[in-house]
């Protein structure tokens, strides 16, 4: 079992990590939350509300977005303007309102004039923030991003750690990255057993690092 | 690497309107396999030059997928006007080349080359992504045109996986030869290939329920119907009516 007696609560306002060994779960807890997986037992409230059939996740969908960790999986339309809209148009705007939030986003991110690029041809850095456009577009109050650093630069890396903070809204970041999480979250969360733990506090610690000079005495800033 | 070799932004003939080059290009397509007469195919020959010489495309690159069509033709004239019954023309030992069979093989010689020709210069000219949007103004089903666009999208997406294996498969020694290994070797790279395909499949699936999706697809493109596109419209009906008179009268 991936996931048992899992218990967490998520409020408004809270910029989360979750970091944790392959294969514990983490991917597992986001999909469950978006109701891509049907757990065996156990409830889920979302927005205060009970979420168990397909029609309930289907209202909080629009409210929550998920960045997959592979942009592939999530790019599925020729161009990055279609892409971005998708989101919109299924949550009933009309054409004109969609590109108009689409441009918008897009312009919020840096991705000005991207809107006619073929989503195939774009670098990875590129369809990762162009994947978090698609997301951000549907205006999401919960924003779960899995891995987003996976693949990325230290141009698109850094990009990312000054958008991510300053979204108006809440967000789980998972990643395995430390110096990220700390960058970017309040709150950071382990998984063992199946299960979330809260793993705020600093622990003073020593581990083997190599570098040039290394043998004349030295401090690290 | 996949590649739209004939895909040249500049080209003169993305000036035409794609919605305008598809339908022509069809309507040419319809025309010239239905002719049988040499004197409007070789019209349509010379008119598909044109085509290609007017709409800016590299020539070496349209000759290059000329040689690689017309090496199939060959094959039809080594075995149709030996095979074809009809008058003969000439004796070489037991073999009879026939007239018909000569007159059949330079008929389909003629058209595939004519709607080749056209075809790159009309359709080939134009990104997938471009053939794509310009369907779908055609009222092509919006199902059959998302198929079109998801297969496009991800025929690249697959093509890289595929290039990961194949060089996994090389940088551990693997070499081809007529073996029971190497038949092993390329059925895993298939199934491999279909697993992880169905793997995507599964995942875009998901990607796309978590952005609300209900089974509708959205177009955003429109084209504009350019003054080129006007002049082209205008010849090439010229143009479609020659040859049907070509045809019919000659």
């Amino acid at each position: 079992m991936v996931i048992d007696g899992l218990d967490f609560n998520f409020y408004p306002g809270d910029h989360s990590g979750l970091i944790a060994p392959n294969g514990s779960g983490k991917t597992t807890f986001f999909h469950i939350i978006m109701g891509l997986i049907k757990p065996s037992y156990g409830k889920m409230e979302i927005f205060n509300k009970p979420v168990c059939k397909e029609d309930d996740f289907l209202n909080i969908r629009g409210k929550i977005g998920l960045l997959f960790q592979d942009a592939d999986d999530q790019l599925f339309c020729p161009t990055v303007l279609e892409d971005v809209a998708f989101g919109p148009l299924n949550m009933g705007k009309s054409k004109e309102e969609a590109i108009e939030i689409s441009r918008k986003t897009l312009d919020s991110l840096g991705l000005a004039g991207f809107e006619d690029r073929i989503t195939y041809k774009l670098s990875g850095g590129e369809k990762r923030l162009v994947s978090l456009a698609t997301v951000l577009s549907m205006k999401p109050e919960i924003l779960l991003l899995d891995e987003p650093l996976t693949g990325l630069d230290t141009e698109t890396r850094l990009k990312l750690i000054d958008i991510l903070p300053n979204l108006d809204l809440s967000y789980i970041l998972i990643s395995h990255e430390i110096d990220f999480l700390t960058a970017t979250t309040k709150h950071i969360y382990t998984m063992k057993d199946g299960k979330i733990l809260l793993d705020d506090q600093s622990y003073i610690h020593k581990h083997e690092h190599v570098h040039q000079f290394g043998r004349i005495p030295h401090k690290h800033s | 690497m996949i590649s739209e070799p004939f895909v040249v932004e500049k080209a003169r003939i993305n000036q035409v309107s794609p919605i305008t080059r598809v339908v022509f290009a069809t309507a040419y397509s319809f025309i010239v396999a239905l002719s049988y007469r040499f004197p409007a195919l070789f019209t349509a020959c010379f008119l598909s030059l044109l085509m290609v010489c007017l709409s800016g495309l590299n020539l070496f690159a349209v000759a290059k997928r000329l040689v690689v069509v017309n090496g199939l033709i060959l094959i039809i004239w080594l075995i149709l006007p030996l095979t074809y019954s009809g008058e003969p023309v000439l004796n070489i030992g037991p073999l009879t080349i026939t007239r018909p069979g000569i007159i059949l093989s330079a008929q389909i010689t003629l058209k595939s080359n004519a709607i080749l020709l056209a075809v790159i210069a009309l359709i080939s000219s134009m990104s997938l992504v471009t053939l794509g949007h310009a369907l779908s103004h055609l009222r092509i089903p919006k199902k059959i045109v998302f198929l079109f666009l998801m297969t496009v999208r991800y025929i690249f997406v697959i093509e890289n996986e595929y290039l990961r294996l194949v060089r996994a498969m090389k940088i551990r020694g693997f070499r081809p030869g007529t073996n029971i290994h190497t038949y092993k070797t390329y059925a895993y790279l298939i199934g491999m290939l279909f697993v992880r395909a169905s793997a995507r499949a599964q995942r875009v699936h998901k990607a796309m329920m978590c952005r609300g999706f209900k089974g509708k697809f959205y177009g955003l493109y429109k084209f504009s119907s350019t003054r080129l596109s006007w002049i082209f419209s205008t010849l090439m009906t010229a143009s479609l009516i020659g040859l049907v008179f070509l045809e019919i009268v000659s």
